[in-house]
């Protein structure tokens, strides 16, 4: 006889997430899901090829490119996309290319607005999307824990706080009006721990930026960030050091602060976090900018 | 040992035994005047899931906004919205999370205010446990009353009634038992299963992760160590009750496989069980069950003997059967009682009125219906429990109705079954959430009748009646 208590938090989240996957899939006649290579997206894209197998995801993965991503990601990403045989699409903001956008030269605000915020409203709106599946968890940060796991979009991608639709039980209303989506959160009530937890036990791979080694650092606004490439301006490489360190979260490259760690295992990098006293936004620049800085940017349209 | 020495010394033990951790999901029911945001943040600060830079941005921010002088205002640390944090007031459900070594927990954190009564509901929808916080110094107040009946109306069986402000009273016993015996009798006529009563300083921690020196009196635990322990026969997945599985989606990979995906919403289902489709009623054996849980990158086609609520499934049948999404899959010998005219009780979340005969969509499970509230029986109000005659449901009204919908379903009462019991109601042309309903049983038949019995018809009405059944029999129309 089956017992409930089989169902460890683990899995009774996994099969949460399956159900709000399926939902999607069977309710948008356009769905897309977001894929930054990070290890949230990991953990998403491992719940989409269980969601629908012995078939695999009847909706693309969508990664919007700044063009200052780490190297190791896109090769990360783009040999995850062979193995997995997923459709891949690829968007970066073709007027940002122009203007050659750099965060060194017009900041993270600039680099932010234009080559992510941007990017991603162009890629939604040329993909005419009608749901945005995305990995933002509600323990990341404090906007986010009020956000309902199928969030309303209007036709300008805007969310407004003040007035979301009530969400209950496990029925989610995924009704909308031509150009207006929906932003769905399938890992909204998974918390950091149980994203690592979940990728050590069920194997799932991620870059190996996550794991400590000795890499090349410099000291920029108050964070240590790597020399990932040449477009770093050369008076700040020439201060580079080797360090043992490695990254709590992915993105661009000169906005993510590496950490001085010697954590080279999964059980080693819980561990860590788990002993650790700073949130996992803090190696994050793009938060710093002012108190509320993420609820302003999900308003704007940002995720 | 210490937590922490055991994860600096022996990581992957601790891993191990984390990996078999239940989950809890718990509303907090008060204001913040009884220290809710408070408790949730000493709940949060104590279990270790507030870091020192969010520390740090409380203490700054206490400054700004904060209402405890010293020290820092715990009740910043949760306060999500920067809106809510400059008005002081906790607006919408947000969710928190903390784990212990046995549990992970989820807290729906909702504001206690009437105007906010559908957050509440919200909030409530999920939760197995709620915490009621009651402020010693003022006792049982209208809100208790109110936060009491809905989290009973949802289904929570467990309510642990927070006494919260102890330091206040002076650590009284006479205050505590006063409060316990008043809501004794709350409890009793409500129905509410379980209650435990906890004297706390949410403010000073006392009593909730280590009991108190202050309340040598009280034999019970701390609410950490009870939030732990209390046992929870899991209300929203019921695997003792019978097969209910909605079909949320068929997979159709290749031209070889057709399955049909869902998670169980209650009881079991082996390969080889015979099953019946509703609305259908047409039967087949299942042939196979993959556990989506159990697929790995390398073994895409798993199969499984067995599976039980609450696990995301994909089923495949013997025979060719047409099954489509919306559909409910159930045991041919435990068929449910299936009617299209139902008993409900009705949260209205909408500020236009809900008046009866108006058109909307109802989502119960994965099955979208047209549906109508024909009659409200009876508005009860949420502070006092009187019943009131109204012929329209406003913003946070609570009603019972007679839902009739254009297909029949499967009759499930929320009582015995959360997930295939409720249903939400859409607006048709706003699109929004209007409504939030909970399955009482099938209307009453006699109920029916005599409201057909006691209609008098004009003589204009009559002549409508006699033309329509002599020009569209096909209408299959009554006489008047």
């Amino acid at each position: 006889m089956l017992d409930k208590k089989q169902m460890t938090h683990l899995k009774q989240l996994e099969a949460e997430s399956i159900h709000i996957l399926r939902e999607v899939a069977a309710e948008f006649s356009n769905p897309v899901m977001m894929y930054s290579v990070g290890k949230d997206s990991s953990v998403m894209l491992h719940l989409a090829m269980k969601a629908f197998a012995p078939g695999k995801p009847p909706f693309p993965m969508l990664h919007v490119d700044t063009l200052w991503k780490f190297r190791e990601m896109i090769e990360f990403r783009d040999q995850r996309a062979k193995e997995l045989g997923f459709d891949l699409v690829v968007h970066s903001n073709p007027k940002g290319v122009e203007m050659n956008i750099s965060p060194f030269e017009h900041g993270s605000k600039v680099h932010t607005d234009v080559m992510k915020t941007e990017a991603l409203k162009q890629a939604l709106n040329a993909g005419g999307y009608d749901a945005v599946i995305g990995g933002a968890r509600r323990d990341e940060e404090k906007s986010r824990a009020k956000e309902r796991i199928f969030s309303f979009r209007d036709r300008h991608h805007r969310w407004d706080p003040k007035n979301q639709r009530p969400e209950l039980w496990n029925i989610y209303n995924t009704r909308i009006n031509k150009g207006e989506s929906v932003r769905v959160f399938p890992i909204s009530n998974w918390t950091e721990l149980d994203v690592w937890q979940y990728i050590y036990l069920e194997g799932i791979p991620i870059p190996s930026l996550y794991f400590a080694k000795e890499r090349e650092v410099v000291e920029y606004e108050g964070t240590k960030i790597m020399v990932d490439d040449e477009r770093m301006p050369e008076a700040l490489r020439k201060t580079a050091k080797k360090e043992m360190v490695r990254f709590r979260t992915l993105g661009c490259y000169p906005l993510t602060g590496a950490i001085n760690s010697t954590a080279s295992t999964l059980p080693e990098i819980i561990k860590e976090m788990l002993l650790s006293t700073s949130s996992e936004r803090e190696g994050r620049l793009i938060d710093k900018d002012q108190e509320g800085a993420m609820e302003m940017k999900k308003i704007e349209g940002y995720f | 040992m210490s937590v922490e020495s055991k994860i600096a010394t022996d990581i992957e033990s601790y891993l191990k035994e984390h990996e078999n951790k239940d989950m809890l999901r718990f509303l907090t029911c008060g204001s913040v005047d009884d220290g809710k945001s408070t408790l949730i943040g000493r709940l949060l600060y104590d279990s270790k899931m507030i870091f020192e830079d969010q520390l740090a941005a409380a203490e700054s921010e206490s400054k700004k906004y904060g209402t405890t002088g010293e020290k820092i205002d715990m009740a910043l640390l949760v306060d999500g919205l920067q809106s809510e944090r400059e008005q002081g007031i906790t607006i919408d459900v947000a969710y928190r999370f903390f784990a212990t070594d046995r549990r992970k927990y989820i807290i729906a954190d909702t504001p206690g205010h009437e105007q906010y009564t559908r957050n509440m509901v919200t909030g409530a929808s999920t939760a197995d446990v709620a915490i009621i916080l009651i402020d010693a110094r003022k006792g049982i107040l209208t809100q208790t009353r109110r936060h009491s009946f809905i989290v009973n109306l949802l289904g929570i069986e467990h309510v642990i009634v927070a006494i919260n402000k102890m330091d206040l009273v002076n650590f009284s016993e006479d205050t505590f038992n006063e409060i316990k015996s008043t809501y004794t009798a709350l409890a009793d006529e409500l129905g509410i299963k379980h209650t435990y009563y906890i004297p706390l300083s949410a403010l000073d921690g006392d009593n909730v992760v280590d009991k108190s020196e202050k309340t040598p009196w009280y034999d019970g635990k701390p609410l950490l160590e009870l939030l732990d322990t209390i046992d929870i026969q899991h209300s929203t997945f019921n695997i003792q009750h019978s097969l209910r599985f909605p079909v949320q989606y068929v997979n159709r990979p290749n031209l070889d496989f057709r399955g049909f995906c869902g998670t169980i919403a209650a009881g079991s289902v082996k390969v080889g069980d015979e099953i019946t489709i509703l609305p259908s009623g047409k039967t087949t054996r299942v042939k196979s069950i993959i556990n989506a849980g159990d697929i790995t990158e390398k073994n895409r086609e798993g199969t499984t003997e067995e599976a039980c609520a609450p696990m995301a499934v994909t089923l495949t049948t013997e025979d060719e059967v047409d099954i489509s999404r919306g559909d409910m899959i159930v045991h041919t010998k435990a068929l449910p009682r299936v009617s299209n005219s139902l008993k409900v009780m009705l949260v209205w979340m909408d500020e236009t009125p809900m008046e009866p005969g108006t058109v909307y969509d109802i989502k119960r499970a994965t099955t979208v219906v047209n549906g109508q509230f024909e009659r409200i029986n009876y508005k009860v109000d949420v502070n006092t429990y009187e019943r009131q005659t109204v012929y329209k449901l406003g913003l946070n009204d609570i009603a019972s109705c007679k839902m009739v919908l254009t297909q029949p379903i499967a009759a499930d009462a929320y009582k015995e079954n959360r997930l295939t019991g409720s249903f939400i109601v859409i607006d048709r042309i706003t699109n929004n959430t209007v409504g939030a309903g909970m399955i009482v049983g099938v209307s009453r038949r006699e109920e029916d009748v005599q409201k057909r019995t006691t209609r008098e018809y004009t003589d204009a009405e009559r002549a409508l009646n006699q033309y329509i059944r002599d020009n569209f029999p096909e209408w299959e129309c009554k006489k008047c």
